[in-house]
């Protein structure tokens, strides 16, 4: 791929640095100059310039070889003997790339004693569901699920696969595109098919502070890791028909290089991963003391949420690691995610801005987090959050 | 013990801005650091080697400029560092940026490899498991505690899940992924910043590493950016002040009843 500049139909009008996202482009004279080594080939110049002095030469594709990759898969991700969410949303999103492809959806159980989950994929919108059941997967390992999931694609050949982009997902995704030398976008939040029939992915960088679309044009299958919690599931339908195939793949003992010894749950009972989760109730320095955080687990509950915590509650050692929301914790994208006493630093808001709605309570009115936050009450968290306790009851026993 | 760490120059994110009239990103004035994540495996490297003996080799594939965290990774206690700068390198995808700091690493002896978890900029975490596969050893992300068993041949790891962590045992050599928790990286002291400077600093081009162009960079990175695009910005909503309790806890409920998020 390269980039052609024709100096002599410039007109020198200037636009191109404007739209350059990379500082590639400058002023030089009445002319401009490209910096290669900044320029990624992104093409906004291209599509920016009057005179078409830009022109952006990649690689012709080989039509009859891409034909032959058909279907959307969906690698469905299994935990403790049940599939995933995730894994309902991304079928449901599959089915609207392969109704705009007219091709199948096709969902991968891997797991052991799972595939009485079959079903439920179908009924979410899945044709066929491919059901490699074995012991060998009752955990997972990276190992004997790359082995699983390339040997799935390889001879099958689809169009798209789709993981979830979980702890996991983003294991053994990588894995996968590195072992079959395939393109991989990672954490995509939105996905489109384009009228060449590509798959357009699209996912944040820089913290969210822009966003990327992102093209696999010569390999296929195009694969993408998709955020849980981005795409809705659809209501299944109970007489929605497909079919099952059961598929063996063989895993050697040998073949399994890390060993699980042991498992160790951080979360009290009851508790959830802030991963999935639809609602997260996140505390920050605001809490204060640890005994307080019996307060928005109190309203968690209520909601059915997951708590977490900012960086300061983490570091202090009054939640797990696995519930801290930032930079330097996890990125979520609840419905509804509550910021109690979180003054909304950049690198808390990096982890936390695509949520659906999301609700801030802080005593200092000048608190970025109310730059953000869809319904912000200025106050005590431990004045205002017993009474949103208390409103919330009273809902709910109303209904 | 000897650890390679693959690391990268990242801009500080957090101050990276978007210019509202242009929608385009301001990288003038950002500073570039030493990836946040990637500290941690500098360090957890340097440990090993504290305790065990051995040679820390860190990597880094970019432009010139990006000596700087190499001198940064030899200011903390690394051994020697390479930089990998080439033309021919620049605009890689994560598979093309794995696939060339692979070829360098399969020139070198090591027991491990550790790298951050995922790079503040990029956010892929895609590079880390990338490299083990093409080198073929196994790998083990998200490690929040390390310790290398008395004859040196395995290590154990807590791999961090949504839940907790999982220990793990794994055979050397083996990948890891570093994420925080696992160590608190050391500020550089003056004597280790004026030591790195005479440490050996390597610098690889396409010729020296002995690859073809056409597997890398952006020639060979099977994704490309098609566009790229400011979000959408976030705006704040209701923000009630001076309101009692109830009455403030009432409206919130209300509001978020009329959203559906209840």
């Amino acid at each position: 791929m390269v980039l052609i500049y024709d100096k002599e139909k410039c007109t020198g009008c200037m636009l191109c640095p404007k739209v350059c996202n990379f500082g590639a482009i400058t002023k030089d004279g009445n002319k401009v100059r490209f910096d290669f080594d900044k320029c990624v080939l992104c093409g906004s110049c291209q599509e920016v310039c009057p005179v078409n002095a830009i022109k952006i030469e990649r690689k012709a594709v080989d039509k009859d070889k891409i034909a032959q990759y058909k279907d959307v898969w969906v690698v469905c991700e299994t935990a403790e003997g049940r599939v995933r969410s995730v894994a309902y949303e991304l079928v449901t999103k599959a089915r609207v790339l392969a109704d705009n492809l007219r091709e199948k959806v096709v969902a991968v159980l891997i797991g052991s004693d799972t595939s009485s989950y079959a079903e439920s994929l179908i009924q979410q919108g899945a044709d066929k569901v491919l059901v490699v059941d074995d012991k060998a997967f009752a955990d997972y390992t990276t190992d004997a699920y790359t082995i699983a999931v390339t040997s799935l694609i390889a001879p099958r050949k689809p169009a798209i696969v789709l993981f979830g982009a979980t702890g996991n997902g983003r294991d053994l995704a990588p894995r996968v595109a590195a072992r079959l030398g395939l393109g991989l976008t990672a954490d995509c939040t939105g996905l489109e098919i384009d009228d060449k029939r590509q798959l357009v992915q699209i996912r944040p960088a820089f913290g969210g502070n822009i966003m990327a679309e992102i093209l696999c044009p010569y390999t296929r299958p195009q694969m993408s890791t998709v955020r849980p919690n981005v795409f809705k599931p659809r209501e299944r339908d109970v007489s929605r028909k497909g079919t099952i195939e059961k598929v063996e793949v063989k895993i050697n003992p040998v073949q399994i290089r890390t060993r699980v010894v042991n498992r160790v749950k951080e979360l009290a009972e009851g508790m959830k991963p802030i991963d999935t989760a639809d609602v997260i109730v996140c505390s920050g320095r605001g809490i204060k003391d640890p005994a307080n955080l019996a307060l928005p687990t109190e309203l968690a509950k209520l909601l059915d949420a997951a708590v977490g915590g900012s960086r300061p509650v983490v570091d202090a050692g009054w939640l797990p690691p696995s519930q801290q929301v930032g930079q330097s914790g996890r990125t979520v994208c609840p419905k509804l995610y509550f910021a109690l006493g979180i003054s909304g630093a950049i690198q808390h808001r990096i982890g936390m801005s695509s949520s659906d709605v999301i609700v801030a309570v802080n005593k200092d009115p000048e608190a970025p987090i109310f730059e953000i936050a869809d319904f912000g009450i200025v106050g005590d968290l431990f004045e205002v959050v017993p009474a949103v306790i208390e409103e919330l009851k009273n809902l709910q026993s109303e209904r | 013990m000897k650890v390679i760490v693959p690391v990268k120059q990242v801009p500080e994110v957090a101050e990276v801005r978007i210019n509202p009239e242009t929608g385009t990103l301001i990288r003038e004035g950002v500073p570039s650091i030493l990836n946040p994540f990637d500290e941690y495996a500098v360090e957890a490297a340097i440990q090993l080697k504290e305790k065990l003996g051995g040679e820390v080799t860190v990597v880094t594939m970019g432009p010139p400029q990006a000596k700087e965290v190499l001198l940064k990774a030899l200011a903390m206690g690394a051994d020697k560092a390479i930089l990998l700068t080439d033309r021919a390198f620049a605009g890689a995808d994560t598979w093309a940026t794995a696939r060339t700091l692979s070829e360098q690493i399969k020139k070198m002896e090591y027991d491990l490899v550790i790298c951050g978890k995922q790079a503040i900029d990029g956010d892929t975490a895609q590079v880390g498991p990338e490299i083990a596969e093409l080198l073929g050893i196994p790998q083990v992300c998200y490690v929040r505690h390390l310790e290398v068993e008395e004859d040196g041949k395995f290590v154990v790891v807590h791999r961090g899940t949504d839940e907790g962590y999982e220990v793990v045992r794994v055979k050397l050599p083996a990948l890891l992924t570093a994420t925080k928790g696992l160590n608190e990286p050391r500020l550089p002291n003056i004597m280790g910043i004026m030591k790195a400077k005479k440490k050996p600093l390597e610098e690889v081009t396409v010729t020296t590493l002995g690859i073809s162009p056409d597997s890398i960079g952006l020639k060979g990175s099977p994704t490309t950016v098609r566009k790229v695009f400011a979000p959408e910005r976030r705006k704040g909503g209701i923000k009630i002040e001076g309101t009692d309790p109830k009455a403030a806890a009432k409206k919130l409920v209300e509001f978020l009843a009329s959203k559906g998020a209840i």
